[in-house]
């Protein structure tokens, strides 16, 4: 589904070399690291956010290598949310959907079936600065699943949450991805979250990346 | 309870702090106590005053407009982009802020009567093709109004976009978004709170302008005439009570207008 080779990228004194992934269709692959290896760099890579100076990646048959953002339809929860603060939960959920000229009886529709997956069904009025951290982080996977995405990207989405809240997340991100079988790239510096959730957890050092087991974090 | 540090750190902020207040209020205080409520009721019937009233209404509020109009995309700019020369840009952003008033009005004047291309004229070229006036009209009014108060609209504008995180726009774009729609659906509502204090203070600096409105403008009655130059006029002859009746008017004009500015700011409404 997604497959990066020989992936550069260049940024003031950072930069990111050979970089080569590959996550199957419908896999769940967790990527670690340490702080400042580049986990983030690569997602914003992949969902075009970040020039790319050299390499290319591939999703599917298409290469969307220097394709803009927009028309790459991927989903991507960042570390930080960076949630709409004037919107409410449900203006999050059918924000994609709006932009994709959906009506309004059909998003509404998404964005409850979206909404009840992730168990914030009742938040749907609620602005988004009023919400608690896990709430937060459900309204952000939401708005990124919204448009069905074929790829989601998630970037450390657990680090600012409490152990039981955490544990509440997991079992979300498992019902979602039974779901919608979306293929999920999931940089986390948790082991046991990797464990818990990924099929394959990888690590980014600075050799590149490579299967956990060679060269733990 | 309060200790007696706490005590005295609360009570030098009231007193250093309210002395401003106190000062503002005793201005106000001493301008009513010398304006008899008589010669005040005059005063607002007086057709010229009444004139200027309204064409300070007119000409702040187009100029805070056109102020806004400015100020959201160059804060932007120079907020959000990278380029060449953006240090010089930015520098000459603030050089009507910095400028004596009655310079910024010499150069409008000079700018739009010095011969451009061989011998035509600024001022004449808008006169013959659009038919309006500029130098010493109505529009040179707005035009002094807006040098200054843009300036400030830019600098509110600037730092409100500084403090507005570029993620939620960048998730926007991964959303489906153009870097446009990102910018108007997701981050100018984030700055509607910016863009009413850049309004306001816009609006508020219009109304103050006296300098560059007598020197471009002029302030002839009945035609260029805002409440500020009728101060000057007032006083130039020798009417100092109907000077600081005008000032009053200036003064809860600025209450009104800015405590519905406020009103409109304090409201936050959820999408």
């Amino acid at each position: 589904m997604i497959n990066i080779e020989g992936l550069c990228v260049i940024s003031g004194g950072f930069k990111l070399s050979d970089i080569n992934l590959r996550v199957e269709r419908g896999e769940h692959v967790a990527l670690m690291g340490r702080t400042g290896q580049g986990k983030t760099t690569i997602l914003e890579a992949i969902c075009g956010l970040r020039a790319i100076a050299g390499g290319r990646i591939i999703m599917g048959n298409k290469d969307i290598t220097h394709q803009p953002p927009a028309e790459r339809g991927i989903g991507y929860v960042p570390q930080d949310l960076a949630l709409f603060s004037t919107k409410t939960v449900r203006a999050h959920l059918e924000f994609a959907l709006k932009l994709r000229g959906w009506d309004k009886q059909r998003r509404q529709a998404r964005g409850e079936e979206v909404a009840t997956w992730l168990g914030i069904e009742r938040l749907l009025d609620r602005r988004v600065t009023t919400l608690s951290g896990g709430e937060a982080q459900r309204t952000a996977m939401g708005r990124a699943l919204s448009f069905e995405p074929d790829v989601l990207l998630l970037d450390e989405p657990m680090s600012a949450l409490d152990d039981t809240t955490r544990k509440e997340l997991h079992a979300v991100i498992r019902t979602v991805r039974e779901r919608t079988k979306v293929t999920t790239l999931h940089v986390t510096h948790n082991q046991s979250e990797a464990a818990a959730l990924a099929d394959r957890v990888l690590v980014l050092n600075s050799e590149g990346i490579q299967p956990f087991n060679s060269s733990p974090p | 309870m309060l200790s007696a540090g706490d005590k005295a750190f609360r009570g030098s902020l009231i007193i250093l702090g309210g002395s401003y207040v106190l000062l503002v209020l005793a201005l106000l205080v001493a301008d009513i106590a010398y304006c008899s409520a008589e010669h005040l009721k005059g005063l607002f019937f007086k057709r010229e005053i009444q004139f200027a009233a309204w064409l300070t209404l007119k000409t702040c509020t187009l100029a805070a407009i056109l102020s806004i109009l400015v100020g959201i995309p160059l804060g932007y700019i120079l907020s959000r982009m990278r380029f060449p020369l953006r240090w010089l840009v930015d520098a000459l952003v603030d050089i009507p802020v910095v400028l004596p008033p009655l310079v910024v009005g010499l150069s409008l004047l000079i700018l739009f009567n010095q011969p451009i291309v061989g011998e035509t004229r600024l001022e004449q070229w808008l006169q013959d093709n659009f038919h309006a006036k500029v130098t010493y009209g109505e529009l040179g009014v707005i035009l002094a109004q807006f040098s200054v108060a843009a300036a400030f609209a830019v600098r509110t504008m600037r730092v409100t976009f500084d403090q507005i995180t570029p993620r939620a726009e960048q998730v926007a774009l991964t959303l489906g978004c153009s870097r446009l729609q990102a910018f108007y659906k997701v981050t100018l509502p984030e700055a509607w709170r910016g863009v009413v204090t850049a309004f306001t203070l816009a609006w508020a600096r219009s109304l103050g302008e006296f300098g560059p409105i007598m020197v471009f403008a002029g302030a002839t009655r009945m035609k260029t005439e805002v409440l500020s130059t009728t101060v000057f006029l007032e006083l130039s002859v020798g009417s100092l009570e109907s000077a600081v009746g005008v000032s009053l008017l200036m003064v809860a004009v600025a209450i009104i207008v800015l405590l519905i500015l406020r009103g409109i700011g304090m409201e936050g409404r959820a999408t």
